[in-house]
């Protein structure tokens, strides 16, 4: 019923504002899409002003031979009718007209394959790369490990940044809306970036419609594409393939950035991941490691089962009082690692530390007073082997 | 021709009761052509309107940004359903109820060949589509992976995936049964004089799609079988970690899927076919060469699946040999275009409703194969796979191609089968309102796609708003526009009107206008000749 009524009002209200002519004061995206755009997102690659003059040779064509085709049949519907008194004439057929009518088309259809031809052979070739990047798509968010050339090493994690209280209606949309994350992807300009995708549960699809590119991401497989972005800026993309109920909510950013400013991200990268590694072997108290907890709930949790713990009935299942964050540990170490059904396996996206953390914040969390309410990343480490 | 038909079959209706049951049993034990036609038709009107529901809760969701109404795993399941139910429930049934219905009348045959597998393959449906439909109540809900069940997605759904795939697995069962009377039939039962190379349309394109479905129809049972024991039984056919391949389940699945959707459009040329000549009164122009176009596009629709997997990775070879066969294919479909439009010209054209429908196909149509022709092209389709332009591409192939083209059937049939012509300006209203709400709903796809908004998406970034409220809107009215078919229509039709003659259109051939409307519960039972 708060549904209907909030969409009830959202109708009414976009319906006013449509009337109006102001769009809901949105304006266009930098590096992703524009309001009312028609068209291709305007090409960054060289790769992308080729698929964009592909299809600027396609509607030419098409659009020819729409004007010739139903100018002809549209004629006739005004002059050949009965209500003019136009007479039906006899004749059924006619092969010389049947063969100029398949060899034109055929011979249209060479003109728009080869331009085309060149254009896959050349989204083909990722040799030479100047950096290659690993995307690595999961249930629901993007890991990018930097294996070679400048930054080799860099890895992090690449997560929707947009909160739940916009998407739910609860606050403002934001500028970005759905396509900004926590950690976006860092490349120089005018260099060749090979990416490298690959999954750890079920297929993705990473694409940048600024780069013309667009790649499956397979468990278990290896693909690859690549691009040169030949602008310095800011660009967005999406993940491409149904992979699960938050696919909508696993964009892709990607900063193009001077080769200096890029040197400068991979010694910040650097540092910081040496400095916030976790050491497995702390000993951590209970406060501490719960607040840590919080965090990693609330960027990988929260989505099914919910900030108040009390998941989505005959869904996710609640932790609010559920038997395994109640009992023993094992059990819930092992669901975190190895996964269970939809829920996916943590073990290859969060450290020990992070599934220690939200471990201990469940079993102090809501109503839950667990016995044994603190699991030490050492003992995750352990369970691992 | 024979005239003793006419006599005879009123005689017969008293005299052999045994032959014509009523009540209950004249349903459940149908075996006469007309009556298990009637009976598709109906089955699959209710999905056509049980599929629709489930889109209008998708366009409620999109119509603005955010997600106002469903959780996104629901989202997914509608999206999913839609598009089993339409393309299983709705479009497939009602060209077997047309096939039912027309084939014998055309050919002079008095039933199909296998009158009782002939009701084993329709009353398979209800029970299927109750499967399917039901799956939506059991925990998990129904299965969410996309009409395409993509591995491994869909090991992770619930037991309303297992429920889906055997209602799959008993749709397919009956399309095969159905596909096999309609060959035999065709192949064996036609009046004497009637060689196949002057059959009905209708009829040639029937017997090429039965062969489409029986050679492919197994394929997609095994795909969904090899899914049903990766997720059960320990297999691994889709499992990497198992030694699988996931992407040797997209290379079945297309296998099926690419001739699934000429399947789906060959039915809709024949009709098609039939209605233009009728209304131009003026033959179909190039009859041979529409044969021969409609065995290439039969014959190629093997050799392209794998444009459906354009960015799975798949190396520069195939990619180029799946984007020429793909292009390929448009020859011979603007070929029939051109043949079509060749019958109109120098005709003496009126524009009844069933013309309308008709003519109206070609243009919407037509635009559908642009749009397919432009994602042939393996560099733009990169840049659009997994988009909204995908979805207006098929959703004008699929609704104001072969939905159009049932419609354009019913318009020119009906008082066949009912014996009142419908009202012909409701049926106008049926058709511009359907025209025009059609294209404001999936026109803009076009742009939301070009921009670079994904498909199946439960939420969208704010930019994308316009032209999804847009879409919405039309959504809405297209809907209401065939609510408005069932209630002002159909129904009046069926309970009374103008009476129709045997021939109710001028312009109109075939052994089908040789017989009353509405056409005795047996006809042909002496073959005709046919000059």
């Amino acid at each position: 019923m708060k549904h209907a009524k909030h969409l009830l009002s959202s109708l009414l209200m976009a319906t006013g504002l449509l009337m109006s002519g102001s769009s809901l004061a949105v304006n266009d995206m930098t590096g992703g899409p524009a309001v009312h755009q028609l068209n291709f997102q305007s090409p960054v690659t060289a790769i992308a002003a080729d698929i964009y003059e592909l299809h600027v040779w396609m509607m030419v064509i098409c659009g020819v031979i729409f004007v010739a085709v139903f100018g002809v049949m549209f004629y006739s519907i005004l002059k050949h009718r009965k209500s003019v008194g136009h007479k039906a004439a006899n004749f059924h057929e006619s092969t010389t007209v049947e063969i100029a009518w398949t060899v034109v088309p055929f011979i249209i259809v060479i003109l728009m394959a080869l331009p085309a031809t060149k254009t896959v052979v050349a989204m083909k070739d990722t040799s030479n790369a100047d950096i290659t990047i690993k995307a690595t798509g999961m249930q629901w968010k993007w890991g990018y490990d930097y294996l070679k050339g400048e930054g080799e090493g860099v890895a992090f994690l690449s997560a929707l940044a947009t909160p739940r209280e916009q998407v739910r209606g609860e606050a403002a949309k934001g500028e970005n809306y759905l396509l900004e994350v926590d950690h976006p992807l860092v490349v120089p300009v005018n260099k060749k970036i090979r990416i490298v995708t690959t999954a750890n549960d079920v297929i993705h699809a990473w694409g940048v419609p600024a780069f013309g590119v667009k790649q499956d991401a397979i468990p278990g497989f290896v693909r690859d594409t690549w691009f040169k972005a030949e602008k310095i800026g800011t660009y967005r993309g999406n993940c491409y393939e149904l992979c699960g109920k938050e696919h909508a909510f696993m964009p892709i950013v990607v900063k193009v950035v001077s080769e200096q400013d890029y040197a400068t991200w991979v010694v910040q990268q650097k540092t910081a991941m040496a400095s916030s590694s976790d050491d497995p072997n702390k000993t951590w108290a209970v406060a501490d490691l719960a607040a840590r907890g919080e965090k990693v709930y609330a960027a990988n949790c929260v989505a099914c089962h919910q900030a108040t713990g009390k998941g989505v009935p005959g869904a996710f299942p609640a932790l609010d009082g559920s038997q395994v964050v109640n009992g023993m540990q094992d059990g819930q170490i092992a669901i975190m690692l190895n996964g269970k059904n939809a829920m996916p396996a943590w073990k290859a996206t969060l450290s020990d530390t992070e599934i220690a953390a939200v471990i201990t914040y469940t079993r102090n969390s809501w109503n839950n007073k667990a016995s044994d309410n603190i699991v030490q990343p050492a003992e995750v480490l352990a369970a691992r082997k | 021709m024979s005239t003793m038909d006419h006599a005879h079959g009123h005689a017969d209706d008293h005299a052999h009761d045994y032959h014509h049951p009523h009540g209950w049993r004249r349903w459940l034990y149908a075996t006469n052509h007309k009556d298990i036609g009637t009976l598709y038709l109906w089955f699959s009107f209710a999905m056509l309107l049980t599929g629709g529901v489930l889109a209008l809760g998708i366009r409620a969701e999109l119509f603005m940004p955010g997600l106002q109404l469903f959780q996104p795993e629901f989202f997914n399941q509608l999206t999913t359903m839609h598009g089993l139910i339409m393309v299983f429930g709705a479009i497939m049934p009602a060209f077997v109820g047309f096939a039912n219905w027309m084939i014998p009348l055309q050919i002079g045959a008095a039933d199909m060949a296998f009158a009782r597998m002939n009701n084993f393959s329709f009353w398979l449906l209800p029970p299927a589509a109750i499967l399917l439909v039901t799956s939506f109540l059991v925990p998990g809900g129904a299965t969410a992976a996309g009409w395409t069940l993509y591995a491994p997605l869909s090991t992770q759904m619930g037991i309303g995936m297992d429920m889906g795939i055997f209602a799959m697995h008993i749709m397919g069962a009956s399309s095969i049964m159905g596909s096999i009377n309609i060959v035999t039939t065709v192949l064996n039962m036609r009046a004497p004089g009637m060689t196949l190379m002057k059959m009905p349309m209708f009829a040639w394109t029937w017997l090429i799609t039965a062969y489409l479905l029986i050679a492919v129809m197994p394929v997609l049972a095994g795909a969904i079988t090899m899914t049903l024991t990766d997720r059960h039984f320990g297999t691994s056919f889709f499992n990497a970690a198992g030694g699988g391949d996931p992407v040797m389940y997209q290379h079945i699945f297309w296998f099926f899927g690419h001739p699934e959707v000429y399947i789906m459009i060959l039915p809709a040329f024949g009709i098609v076919s039939q209605i233009i000549p009728a209304f131009a009164r003026k033959p179909l122009f190039g009859y041979e060469s529409m044969v021969y176009a409609t065995s290439s596009i039969a014959i190629l629709s093997f050799i392209v699946w794998a444009h459906h997997m354009f960015a799975t990775g798949m190396p520069v070879t195939s990619q180029l040999f799946f984007m020429y066969a793909t292009m390929l294919i448009a020859v011979p479909t603007g070929v029939k275009v051109f043949n079509w439009i060749a019958t109109m010209w120098q005709g003496s054209m009126t524009f009844e409703t069933p013309m309308l429908w008709a003519v109206g196909f070609i243009f919407v149509f037509t635009m559908g194969g642009f749009t397919g022709l432009i994602l042939a092209i393996t560099p733009v389709d990169i840049q659009l796979q997994d988009t909204y332009y995908v979805v207006a591409h098929f959703h004008y192939v699929l609704v104001a191609g072969s939905l159009f083209a049932l419609f354009a059937g019913f318009y020119y049939w009906g008082p066949k089968w009912t014996g009142f012509m419908y009202n012909e300006t409701r049926g106008k209203i049926h058709f511009w309102a359907s025209l025009a709400t059609f294209n404001v709903t999936f026109f803009p796809m076009h742009f939301l796609g070009l921009a670079g908004m994904p498909r199946r998406y439960a939420d969208y970034a704010a930019q994308f708003t316009d032209f999804n409220m847009i879409a919405s809107i039309g959504a809405f009215g297209f809907g209401l526009s065939q609510v408005y078919f069932l209630f002002f229509v159909v129904l009046p039709s069926i309970r009374g009107g103008e009476k129709a003659a045997d021939k109710p259109w001028d312009g109109a051939e075939g052994l089908e206008w040789t017989v009353p409307s509405p056409a005795p519960f047996h006809t042909f039972e002496t073959p005709p000749t046919f000059k």
